[in-house]
C-alpha cells in the first residue's frame, strides 16, 4: 500500500489554515515584516528560521494577537483575524521564558485556560489529566514551577498551551533554554506530540538543526522577507539564493559567469586560465550572466589523483584541516586563491591522516552536485 | 578586616542615641508612677489605666484607626492602578506629566497640601469630619503606594500577562488572576505604609478635620499645648508600637518576596 505523503502545500485543491495576504508590520521608521504573503497548511509543523531581528517574531506575535499588521491582512481557517483580540482566538502561544504562573501549581498552570472557558469540574480534571499524561509530569502536579527542572518547566508551558486544544499552537524559541542533549530529545518529543494532537504547529528558531530537524517546511526570513519556503530537504540541497544556501549548513560559494552549453548544463567561469566547471540547473542563464555555483562541502570528495571520470577536478593545496571527529572538513585552496571546503566521514579509525597541510591534492564534483544560483 | 573600629562604634552609638534616645525616655516614663512626667517614682503600668478611662483619647483613637484602615485601602486601590498605568500605559499622550503629578505630593510640603484640601472642602460645601480626613489621607498616601508597586511592576516579566491573555482572559482577569497575585506583596507593603503614614499624620489631619472627629495626634498635641501629662507618654508609647509593627511587617513582607525571588530566579538560572 503507498503511504501517502504529507505535502498539502503541492495540493492546489487544499485550503491554507494560515493566509498571510501581502502583510506589512512596522514599528516608527523600522519595518519589521515586509510584505509578506505565506500560506501554512492543517497539521503542518513549520519552522520560521532566520537571524534575530528578522521578524519571525513579530509574524508570531501576530499570530497570537499581540501585534496588528500596518497593512495586508491574516487569515485563520478562511477569517480575517485582525480585530480579534487574542483571548478570543483559537490559537494559543508557548513563550520563549515559558511565562509560567509562578504562583500556581503545575496543574492549576495547565487548568488556567480551560477554567476561563468555565467547562464543568470533571472536564477540566480530565483534560489536565490527559495533558499531564501527554508530557509525562503526572508526578509533578502539584508543584510549583520554581520546583522543577528546566526541561520540566519546558513541557509544562507546552501541556497549558496544548491544553485548550487549539488550531494553532505558536512556539517561540521552544527550546532555547535547554541544554544540547536535552534539546535533541525534546525535538523528537515535540514532533512525536504534534503527531498525537493533529495540531499545526507554527515554531520559530535561529537554530537551523533544529528547524530542519522538527519541520515540515522551513521558512528562512531575512530583514522582514521570506527568502524561501521549502521542505527541509529542499532547502538544504536545492536553496534559491545565496543567502539561503549559506544561512543553513555549510557551503561553497564559487562566483562567476555563465556559458549554456545545452542539456540544461552551463559553465561557470570562475578564474581567469582555468578549466570551466560544468553543472546542471533548472533555471536558465544567459551568456555571461554573473552566478555563483554553491555546493556543500560533503559533495566535494578529495584525492591524490586527478580521477579518471570526474565531471569537475581542480587541483589545489590543503590549506587547513578541521578535525571533527566523525567528519574531517579540508580547506583547499585553488590556483586562483579561491579557498574550497571538501568533507570527508572520518570512517574508519585514523592512525594516519592520508593528507596533510601544504600537500597537493585534487578536488573533484560531478555537474549535479551544486547549484547554480543567480543571486 | 576590622570593620567594628572604634570610630565605626561610635558613630553608630551617637547616631542611634540621636534616632532613639528620646523615644527611650519616653517609654521608660510613660511607666513612671508619679504624675510629675520628670520626676521618677518607680514603675508602674497606672497611666495606662487611666488612658483606657479617658473618653476623649479612646474616641480619637477609634477616629484614627477608622480613617487609617479606610484611607489606606483607598490609597493602595488607587495607587496601584495609576503604577499599573505608568508602568504599562506605554507611551500615551501626558504620561510625563501624569507621573510628575503622581510622585509630587512626595516632596510637597504638608502644608499646602493641608490647606489646598481644606479650600477644597469648603469650596465644595464638604463638612469636615472622617471623611475628609480620610479623602486627605488617601490623596497624600496614594503617591508611596503607587511608587512601592511601580517598582515591582518593572521587574514583572510582561509575558505572563500576555500568556494569560493568550489563555483566554480578559484584560482586568489578567490583572486580577496573574499580575495581582505576583505584585501582592509589593501592595501589601504600599498598604501597610499608607497605614503608618496615616496613623501618625499631624498636619494634613489638623487642616481637614472638624470639630466632630479628631485624630490622636491632633488630641496629643493640643493636650501638650496643657503641659505633658504621663497618660500621653504611655499613648505614645502605644503609638509608637503600631508604628514599629507596621513598618517591621512592611520591610519584612517586602524582604521575604525579594528573597523568593531571587531563589526563584537562581533555580531558574541554574537549568537554564
Amino acid at each position: 500500500m503507498a503511504e501517502t505523503i504529507f505535502a498539502p502545500w503541492d495540493d492546489p485543491t487544499e485550503k491554507p489554515l494560515i493566509r498571510f495576504r501581502n502583510v506589512t508590520k512596522r514599528f516608527g521608521a523600522f519595518t519589521a515584516i515586509d510584505d509578506l504573503t505565506l500560506d501554512i497548511f492543517e497539521r503542518e509543523f513549520f519552522a520560521l528560521l532566520g537571524p534575530s531581528g528578522c521578524g519571525k517574531t513579530t509574524m508570531m506575535r501576530m499570530l497570537a494577537g499581540f501585534e496588528t499588521p500596518s497593512e495586508g491582512t491574516i487569515e485563520l481557517a478562511g477569517q480575517d483575524i485582525a480585530a480579534v483580540p487574542p483571548n478570543k482566538r483559537a490559537v494559543n502561544m508557548m513563550f520563549q521564558s515559558y511565562a509560567l504562573f509562578p504562583h500556581l501549581s503545575v496543574y492549576d498552570n495547565i487548568a488556567f485556560g480551560l477554567r476561563r472557558d468555565s467547562l464543568p469540574r470533571a472536564d477540566i480534571d480530565a483534560r489536565v489529566g490527559e495533558m499531564l499524561k501527554l508530557t509525562r509530569l503526572e508526578k509533578f502536579a502539584r508543584r510549583k514551577p520554581h520546583q522543577i527542572s528546566g526541561g520540566q518547566r519546558q513541557r509544562v508551558a507546552l501541556a497549558r498551551s496544548l491544553a485548550k486544544a487549539p488550531k494553532l499552537l505558536l512556539l517561540d524559541e521552544p527550546l532555547g533554554a535547554l541544554d544540547a542533549k536535552l534539546r535533541q530529545a525534546t525535538q523528537f518529543e515535540l514532533m512525536d506530540i504534534q503527531e498525537k494532537t493533529g495540531t499545526t504547529f507554527v515554531i520559530v528558531t535561529h537554530d537551523q538543526e533544529e528547524a530542519m530537524t522538527v519541520a515540515s517546511r522551513v521558512a528562512v526570513m531575512d530583514e522582514g522577507r521570506v527568502m524561501q519556503v521549502a521542505t527541509p530537504e529542499r532547502i538544504y540541497e536545492a536553496p534559491e539564493s545565496v543567502y539561503v544556501a549559506d544561512f543553513i549548513g555549510d557551503v561553497n560559494i564559487v562566483p562567476g559567469t555563465a556559458r549554456a552549453v545545452g542539456d540544461g548544463l552551463f559553465q561557470l567561469n570562475w578564474a581567469e586560465d582555468t578549466v570551466p566547471f560544468i553543472a546542471a540547473s533548472e533555471g536558465a542563464f544567459s551568456e555571461g550572466q554573473a552566478c555563483h555555483l554553491a555546493i556543500r562541502p560533503e559533495k566535494i570528495a578529495i584525492s591524490a589523483e586527478r580521477p579518471p571520470e570526474a565531471e569537475n577536478a581542480v587541483h589545489g593545496k590543503v590549506l587547513d584541516i578541521a578535525y571533527l571527529g566523525n567528519l574531517s572538513t579540508y580547506h583547499v585552496e585553488l590556483p586562483g586563491g579561491q579557498v574550497i571546503k571538501a568533507q570527508t566521514a572520518n570512517t574508519r579509525r585514523i592512525s594516519r591522516r592520508s593528507f596533510t597541510w601544504e600537500d597537493p591534492v585534487w578536488v573533484s564534483w560531478t555537474k549535479t552536485a551544486g547549484v547554480l544560483l543567480d543571486q | 578586616m576590622n570593620r567594628l573600629s572604634w570610630f565605626n562604634v561610635t558613630a553608630l552609638t551617637f547616631g542611634f542615641a540621636f534616632l532613639y534616645l528620646p523615644m527611650v525616655i519616653l517609654v521608660i516614663y510613660s511607666f513612671n508612677a508619679s504624675k510629675l512626667v520628670t520626676v521618677w517614682a518607680g514603675f508602674s503600668t497606672r497611666w495606662y489605666g487611666e488612658l483606657l478611662r479617658n473618653d476623649a483619647f479612646l474616641d480619637a483613637a477609634w477616629v484614627t484607626i477608622k480613617v487609617a484602615v479606610v484611607s489606606s485601602t483607598f490609597a493602595t486601590v488607587l495607587g496601584t492602578m495609576a503604577a499599573y498605568v505608568l508602568v504599562r500605559g506605554g507611551r500615551f499622550l501626558g504620561r510625563t506629566l501624569f507621573s510628575g503629578m503622581i510622585y509630587a505630593p512626595l516632596v510637597m510640603p504638608e502644608v499646602i497640601t493641608g490647606l489646598s484640601l481644606l479650600l477644597l472642602f469648603i469650596g465644595i460645601g464638604l463638612d469636615r469630619g472622617v471623611m475628609t480626613i480620610v479623602l486627605a489621607h488617601t490623596t497624600f498616601s496614594m503617591c508611596y503606594v503607587s511608587v512601592v508597586v511601580s517598582s515591582r511592576l518593572v521587574t514583572f516579566d510582561r509575558s505572563l500577562e500576555e500568556a494569560a491573555l493568550d489563555l483566554g482572559c480578559s484584560s482586568f482577569d489578567a490583572f486580577r488572576l496573574v499580575t495581582l497575585p505576583i505584585i501582592a506583596p509589593a501592595v501589601i507593603s504600599g498598604w501597610l505604609l499608607a497605614f503608618t503614614l496615616s496613623l501618625d499624620d499631624l498636619v494634613i489631619a489638623s487642616f481637614t478635620a472638624g470639630p466632630s472627629a479628631t485624630t490622636l495626634p491632633i488630641k496629643i498635641f493640643s493636650a501638650v499645648r496643657l503641659g505633658v501629662s504621663p497618660e500621653i507618654n504611655a499613648l505614645s508609647t502605644i503609638m509608637i508600637g503600631i508604628v514599629t509593627i507596621g513598618v517591621i511587617t512592611a520591610a519584612l513582607v517586602t524582604k521575604r518576596n525579594s528573597l523568593r525571588q531571587q531563589q526563584e530566579e537562581q533555580a531558574a538560572a541554574r537549568v537554564a
